[in-house]
């Protein structure tokens, strides 16, 4: 009987501790220090509707945009993850060579690897700045506007995520598309 | 390269050098009576919660008793709690009814420390069932493996075991507790979110709608690293980018993968009065978990061999399912930490791994003690060292002996059944589920890749880890059943006997090392422990590797 109670008592106590105290002082915090991220990073259009968030890839198949990652679940954010499926697959051939053909891609010009890659989650906000600069003809031509005002909004967005410990310099796609819908035609 | 080779130095060096002072105040907090008698405050307060039973000294089988009796206690409550979450609060989503064998292997999943999930948070668990249900359990299961160590340490130091619930207590709020908190909100400084609000609804640049799950994660995910749990709040686990949002929320995470294992070895050697042991337990450890990072690097330099034949770059390693912002290195490193120390979380699909760079992680749960769970690690290695004890001793024909304590048939006896039964649960598993539509049925890859997700799923329940090959479709009754049941088995063997060999061998009388004794702190032990783990662990796997990764291997990377 002593035990069933210690059991109970210690139960409740980690209960009431672990999950009320600790989960409400984390979120305190975060509402309070960063509440933009804490609440998912939300990007607001003027009339107050959601176009995204910041942290989080969504789909674009426009010419005029720039394209993400391939998502192996088309971009659900409320259920995400990956392919799957082993680098020796041949399924993941067949969905490569139809990404091969919508970027155009040949055999001078290559297609960059992580943009026939599907992401881990499939919400990968990023490509590499390489990946972008892959795409600046299609966009100039879809957009009637010169590659070099193109180029700069790349050079403007591009960051080097971990410093010396990182090879390749991102840049967040949903921000540069953002950005070139801001581009004057010329 | 360069930034590969920099990132693992920076990681490992950066935790093994936090990892000291931390395992000196694990001991503060575990054991108070091993700092020079001077107890803490807190075990008067912790007496007093406990009440009359937690004052008494219990013996092997009154703590191994209550151990049992409060995970009991744990299961049932989170148990209901998933069972009832569409009629509880915190549900602004309105997630619905969870099926019967998921809530089973869910609970079971969480309760052993080990964080398998067989379905996507996102989809199915509301926030009251992520946070009282699982987030709970990431603590308290954590707990019980540390109160588990100090207990083993403590009867190894020729003391009495200490009490249960004493022990979950301080593992609970001195140990955990404080540092999932510091870990919590530097996380969210590296922008993950914390919310009680619902999904929120936008209408992409492009006009299609998109539905973007949030919710309270940065307490979740912070203690789901610190207590090798491993079970994300969202489905791709901390690949997502809410859930992993940065480079540096990466690099944080990935200490706190094995920050905690790592303290471990040191709190046992300071509990036992041994830090030298200690050190070369920890030198050990650290060169098998090196050897496979080594390893998963380089092969995950590999590109990607599907799209050899397609206009696509060839300068760049395999990137399917991995996120760029973590950089090249993050996953193939993760994917060793995570299964090195039974955590479980995944920052890269472990699916879409090279061939021989998947070997890594499987070889690391079949060893499953360098550094191993949180307190159950060392508890591993323990039966490993009781192994390697054993075999020294009779090659050079003298009385095994451990720290004074001779180690006979029935001490051998229980650490190879510890170490032989999770042989038998992968390999008996994996061969049931690989001729049967149980498991041939739910694979999402075919050849010796299908097999390597069944003997995956199998090495990840009985090594209490929690990762997977997920492509798998394992949210099926049978899978639910069978690795619920591998997961509380392999949870509980290796705590309980463990446990069972101190009993028995601090009932002997303890003989004072002399010259002729076998040191446990020198180059010629630490390479017959190395030997007696590569011998025991490893080969006993190896026929099941090489029918999965490695015929995987030949077959197409060659």
């Amino acid at each position: 009987m002593e035990t069933i109670i210690a059991i109970l008592r210690i139960t409740v106590a980690t209960m009431a501790i672990c999950v009320g105290g600790y989960t409400t002082a984390v979120w305190a915090i975060g509402q309070s220090i960063t509440p933009d991220t804490a609440n998912g990073s939300l990007i607001t259009r003027a009339d107050g509707t959601i176009l995204g968030s910041k942290q989080e890839a969504q789909a674009f198949t426009r010419p005029q945009y720039f394209w993400p990652r391939p998502s192996a679940v088309d971009f659900k954010a409320d259920a995400a993850g990956g392919s799957n499926k082993s680098p020796t697959s041949t399924d993941l051939t067949d969905r490569a060579a139809k990404t091969v053909e919508a970027y155009g891609a040949t055999a001078e010009n290559p297609l960059p690897a992580e943009l026939a890659a599907a992401s881990g989650g499939g919400l990968d906000p990023h490509i590499t700045e390489r990946a972008a600069r892959y795409q600046v003809e299609r966009i100039a031509r879809a957009r009637n506007i010169a590659a070099p005002d193109i180029e700069k909004v790349i050079d403007e967005n591009a960051f080097s995520p971990g410093g010396i410990f990182t090879t390749d310099r991102l840049v967040n796609v949903l921000d540069m598309n953002l950005a070139m819908d801001k581009v004057p035609v010329r | 390269m360069t930034q590969a080779i920099l990132f693992v130095f920076f990681i490992l060096g950066a935790t093994a050098l936090l990892s000291w002072p931390l395992g000196r105040y694990m001991t503060w907090a575990m054991d108070p009576a091993a700092g020079r008698g001077r107890p803490n405050g807190f075990t008067a307060l912790f007496c007093a919660i406990g009440g009359p039973v937690a004052r008494r000294e219990q013996d092997w089988k009154r703590y191994v008793a209550s151990l049992l009796g409060f995970n009991l206690a744990l299961f049932t409550v989170a148990f209901a709690l998933l069972a009832l979450q569409q009629y509880l609060p915190l549900n602004p989503d309105a997630k619905g009814v969870l099926e019967a064998s998921l809530v089973f292997n869910t609970t079971a999943s969480f309760t052993a420390n080990t964080d398998l999930q067989h379905y996507s948070g996102e989809v199915s668990m509301s926030y009251l069932s992520q946070l009282a249900a699982l987030m709970w359990l990431q603590f308290v299961s954590a707990a019980v493996g540390l109160a588990a160590l100090a207990a083993l340490a403590r009867g190894l130091a020729g003391r009495t075991l200490g009490n249960f619930f004493v022990d979950i207590q301080r593992a609970t709020f001195l140990v955990l507790l404080p540092i999932a908190f510091v870990v919590a909100v530097l996380l969210l400084l590296t922008g993950v979110p914390m919310t009680f609000q619902g999904a929120a609804v936008a209408t992409t640049l492009e006009g299609v709608q998109q539905t973007i799950a949030r919710g309270p994660v940065a307490a979740f995910v912070s203690i789901k690293q610190i207590g090798t749990n491993g079970g994300g709040f969202f489905g791709p686990n901390s690949a997502h980018p809410l859930e992993n949002p940065s480079f540096w929320s990466n690099v944080l995470q990935t200490v706190a993968i094995i920050i905690v294992p790592m303290a471990c070895v040191w709190m046992f050697g300071r509990v036992i009065g041994r830090v030298k042991h200690a050190a070369v337990l920890f030198t050990v450890m650290l060169v098998l978990m090196g050897a496979r990072i080594t390893c998963a690097v380089s092969f995950e330099n590999v590109p990607t061999h599907a799209f050899a034949a397609l206009p696509i770059t060839q300068d760049v390693g395999n990137l399917e399912g991995k996120e760029l912002r973590f950089g090249a290195a993050a996953g193939p490193v993760w994917s060793v930490l995570t299964t090195s120390t039974s955590n479980g979380s995944v920052n890269a699909m472990h699916d879409s791994l090279n061939p021989l760079t998947g070997l890594m992680p499987m070889i690391g749960m079949w060893l499953n003690e360098d550094f191993g769970g949180v307190g159950v690690g060392m508890v591993n290695m323990f039966l490993y060292i009781v192994v390697g004890v054993f075999l020294a001793g009779m090659m050079i024909g003298r009385t095994p002996e451990y720290l004074g304590w001779r180690v006979e048939a029935k001490e051998v006896k229980f650490a190879m059944m510890g170490l032989l039964s999770h042989g038998f649960f992968i390999l008996v598993g994996t061969a049931i589920f690989a001729v049967t539509p149980w498991g041939v049925a739910t694979l999402n890859n075919v050849g010796p890749h299908g097999f390597s997700e069944i003997l995956y799923e199998f090495s990840s329940s009985a090594a209490n880890n929690g990762s997977g090959f997920e492509g798998l479709g394992d949210a099926t009754v049978p899978w639910n059943i069978a690795t619920g049941i591998v997961m509380l088995l392999a949870r509980f063997i290796p705590i309980i006997l463990p446990l069972a060999i101190v009993g028995s061998l601090s009932a002997k009388r303890r003989a004072t090392e002399s010259s002729g004794t076998l040191s446990v702190e020198d180059g010629t032990f630490a390479g017959m422990l190395t030997a007696t783990v590569i011998i025991v662990g490893a080969l006993t796997f190896f026929p099941a590797a090489t029918l999965g990764p490695i015929a995987e291997h030949f077959m197409f990377m060659n």
